[in-house]
């Protein structure tokens, strides 16, 4: 491997070693501030521990139903032509934009007690509210425009070609849709899906509001690092340390499964 | 060569003029005493439950003392903690507990011993209507009440802490929040059943929420202090609005609150 | 399995019909924005037309006033286009078997018949390739390998050779012409030597509508309108059947056998080819044809130059260009021989 600026002037590279620096320094102020003597009975603790599976737990089950809901949004958004189309498009990114804690109130207006749908769920004795499933709710809804976003533009770049050559070689829209479509968006797929993952993982202000903060059922570890910095400023500084690792790397190792399947893909450009 | 000593010199720019950047200066106005008059702006950081109760006092003060500002700031105890032992520029702590005062005064960043100057204690808050029909501590053990409460790390949660092993009713709540706040959130919303929060919160929430006053709401008293701190940019005027906070007209104004006598 | 088509496409000013028959090559020829890729688009399924009807072997493919539309995949009619299209991420032979495994075949049965068909265009060794390691060439073989494979009832082919390298398409036809031997097919092309070696009949297409069309033959070598005329690269002249020849329209008398039996005083044709007309600035002598004319433009065509003129175009070499000091504007004499003209009916 080469090193080298690659052409780029010297004047971008050092304001993008400023914007490296800016994002990189917080991390490391903080890790100047963990108390390495007690860093692993800190993290080790019961409700360390609990925080930690419970939002590896809620992570993966809520980029699962981003991955379900999204492929299928993400797909009508590309190809499907009707009107309103741009509307919507914007209304389904809008959780982007919005305060994560004004989406929890939104979610609470509509699977709580009192809510649209979360009355006739309280008739029927399904109590969402206060759950683990609120948690998952609460990070699908955060995280589901990255994926829709980052699969609806890959979707758009290939084109509809190869699917035109599926459908006259006889293949049904179900099987151009798993061997060929797919199969050519899985980088974006895959990359989308790790986003996805990254942000449920962060999710806080959603939950709190929506989920509440109960150890071992809602309260995932942004919430316990909330908790604890009320108390001991050095557990909640250790678990963050914790947080930034899992992310980095689980967003590493996934980017790396997206370059490859890239490059088995061949794509020409 | 020339590129690598510009960008160095930016990088560099960029870098001091973050640094220098760094903490908002105070108020230029020094403290100046001259006999009965007082001068200065201060800042006041204030526990989130005193919100109501400190705006009024800090007009009350500004009106007796034309040429004094005083600025507020609200936040959970621990968060204004964190905040001053990092150099936030603060004139007056007033603390939601005494084990968050200790701290500052552990990191001798007091002027001067913390004062008393009101109490709080445990409320049942309730949905306009009572809709499951709580009416005592021991209600709230029940398994098919929704109850929210303060995690025992937060001031309040460690007072129905103590009230629980007290009384030796076990509250398995639903949710256990991190501020006062969300738990009146919670019951207003009629999400949840009941909550456990201050009286002051009750009175301030108006009828967005019913109280339920219990008898053992005497087992756990919470004290409030306010202190002066050392690092003050008007040291008098500090002292006098913490001196104006205990006088009986701010007492006034905290009974009036719903709050107890220190 | 005979096509039946008729189909309108307002917005693109398309309205034609025509039909193949079972096992026939026809060919489709026109300029671009002609409508010929809307034509297949069409019939294979990618588009729908504001009002037609068309059917397959008596199975309804478009049939506007009933409201029916076959979708695609269940036609039977396979697509090929200028670009291969294989699918980057399965391999040759994976690709071939697209088709088969599409339709139920089991993955064994498929990937056999694959190799077979392979063999068939002659690119068996290449199976365990990627598309992206494929020449141009290789991959549209195996993309003709990979349309025949799925068993289609008619096959399209979307100027096939376009793409390819002017060394490879040789071959490329070759195996075209074999493979399309038996089987019902459209071909559109830009290139007459496609149409001469793969069709048994030729249909002209112009501004969304069918303006030529016959035998291959007969419509390329005995041209009835002068848009058919420049596709197949010859002049027309059109007039009145003379007992000698022709009395063109503008009322030169022309001398030249009859190609078809055409009657005295009827309406005729006739072409004469470019490289035997001969330009010259006096009237020529002798009793060979002669037309005036203008010099309308000059096109350099490998070792020959076109000169254009508003009557006929005639082939010369860039000498005797040089030497008539030949541009635009300049007045001609254009002279060909009795046994250059060939009369036929018009019409």
């Amino acid at each position: 491997m080469r090193t080298g600026l690659g052409g780029i002037p010297r004047w971008v590279a050092a304001i993008a070693a400023v914007g490296a620096l800016f994002v990189l320094l917080p991390l490391a102020a903080m890790t100047t501030r963990v108390n390495w003597a007690e860093f692993l009975p800190l993290i080790t603790s019961e409700s360390s521990v609990a925080a930690l599976l419970l939002s590896l737990r809620t992570s993966l089950a809520a980029t699962a139903l981003c991955v379900l809901l999204g492929v299928p949004m993400a797909l009508v958004l590309a190809r499907a032509r009707f009107r309103g189309q741009r509307i919507l498009r914007a209304l389904v990114l809008l959780p982007m934009v919005l305060p994560p804690v004004v989406g929890g109130i939104a979610l609470l207006y509509t699977f709580g007690r009192r809510g649209l749908i979360g009355q006739g769920l309280e008739v029927l004795g399904v109590s969402i509210a206060f759950s683990t499933t609120a948690v998952v709710l609460a990070q699908t809804f955060v995280a589901l425009p990255f994926l829709v976003l980052s699969l609806e533009g890959a979707l758009r770049t290939v084109g509809t070609r190869y699917e035109a050559v599926g459908a006259t070689l006889g293949a049904s829209p179900t099987t151009v849709l798993r061997r060929v479509t797919l199969p050519l968006v899985l980088p974006a797929l895959l990359s989308g899906a790790v986003l996805s993952f990254a942000r449920a993982l962060g999710e806080f202000g959603a939950t709190l509001t929506f989920a509440g903060s109960l150890q071992g059922t809602t309260r995932t570890l942004p919430l316990e690092i909330y908790l604890q910095r009320e108390t001991s400023p050095d557990t909640a500084v250790a678990l963050s340390l914790v947080l930034v690792v899992v992310a980095v790397v689980v967003v590493g190792f996934a980017h790396r499964a997206g370059a490859g399947a890239h490059l088995s893909a061949g794509l020409r450009s | 060569m020339k590129a690598t000593t510009a960008s160095a010199a930016l990088i560099l720019g960029l870098g001091l003029a973050l640094t220098g950047c760094a903490g908002g200066a105070p108020a230029a106005t020094g403290p100046s005493a001259s006999a009965g008059s007082l001068e200065g702006s201060i800042t006041v950081f204030a526990a989130a439950s005193l919100k109501a109760t400190f705006t009024e006092l800090a007009d009350d003060f500004e009106a007796a003392n034309p040429g004094t500002i005083v600025e507020l700031n609200f936040a959970g105890s621990s968060d204004l903690v964190t905040q001053i032992t990092e150099g936030a520029p603060a004139d007056v702590f007033a603390s939601a507990d005494t084990k968050n005062m200790a701290k500052v005064t552990e990191a001798a960043l007091a002027d001067g011993a913390p004062v008393d100057f009101a109490t709080n204690t445990l409320e049942i808050a309730v949905p306009p209507g009572n809709p499951a029909g709580i009416e005592s501590f021991a209600d709230l053990a029940r398994a098919d009440a929704k109850v929210v409460v303060c995690a025992p790390a937060v001031p309040c949660g460690a007072a129905t802490s103590t009230v629980e092993t007290a009384t030796g009713v076990d509250i398995a709540p639903v949710s256990e929040e991190s501020s006062v706040t969300d738990v009146l959130g919670k019951v207003a919303s009629g999400e949840a059943d009941a909550g456990l929060v201050y009286v002051t919160d009750v009175i301030a929430a108006g009828d967005t929420v019913e109280g339920i006053a219990f008898d053992e709401s005497g087992e756990a008293v919470n004290t409030y202090p306010i202190a002066a701190l050392r690092d003050s940019a008007s040291p008098a005027v500090a002292r006098a609005f913490v001196a104006f906070v205990a006088s009986a007209a701010g007492q006034r104004v905290l009974a009036d609150a719903g709050f107890g006598a220190p | 399995m005979t096509l039946q088509f008729e189909a309108r496409v307002g917005e693109r000013g398309f309205d034609l019909s025509f039909q193949v028959a079972p096992g026939e090559t026809v060919a489709v020829l026109g300029p671009n924005g002609a409508g010929k890729s809307t034509l297949l688009n069409l019939v294979a399924g990618l588009l729908r037309p504001d009002a037609g009807r068309a059917t397959l072997g008596g199975e309804v493919l478009f049939d506007t006033a009933a409201g029916a539309f076959a979708a695609p995949h269940i036609r039977g009619i396979s697509m090929l286009a200028q670009d291969a299209l294989l699918f980057p991420h399965l391999s040759v032979l994976e690709n071939v078997a697209f088709g088969p495994r599409s339709a139920g075949v089991r993955a064994a049965a498929a990937r056999s018949a694959a190799r077979d068909w392979l063999a068939e265009v002659d690119a068996l060794e290449l199976a365990d390739r990627r598309p992206a390691e494929l020449s141009g060439g290789q991959a549209q073989r195996i993309a003709v390998a990979r349309a025949l494979a799925s068993e289609p009832r008619l096959l399209l082919l979307d100027e096939p050779m376009a793409a390819l390298d002017v060394s490879v398409a040789p071959a490329m036809r070759r195996m075209l012409r074999r493979v399309l031997a038996d089987r019902a097919a459209i071909v559109v092309t830009h290139d007459i030597l496609d149409a001469f070696t793969l069709a048994d009949r030729v249909i002209v297409l112009d501004g969304g509508a069918i303006v030529d069309g016959g035998v291959t033959a007969q419509v390329l070598e005995r041209p009835r309108i002068r848009f058919t005329a420049g596709l197949a690269g010859l002049n027309l002249l059109t007039g009145v059947r003379t007992a000698g020849g022709l009395v063109g329209d503008d009322g030169v008398e022309l001398r030249g056998a009859a190609a078809e039996p055409v009657a005295v005083g009827a309406r005729a044709a006739a072409s004469v080819r470019p490289s035997a007309v001969e330009v010259s600035l006096l009237e020529p002598d002798g009793t060979r044809n002669r037309m005036r004319g203008t010099v309308r433009d000059l096109e350099p065509r490998g070792d020959l130059v076109r000169v254009r003129t508003e009557v006929l175009s005639a082939d010369v070499t860039p000498a005797r260009a040089a030497e008539l000091d030949l541009a635009a504007g300049t007045p001609v004499w254009l002279a060909f021989p009795e046994t250059a003209l060939s009369v036929y009916p018009a019409g």
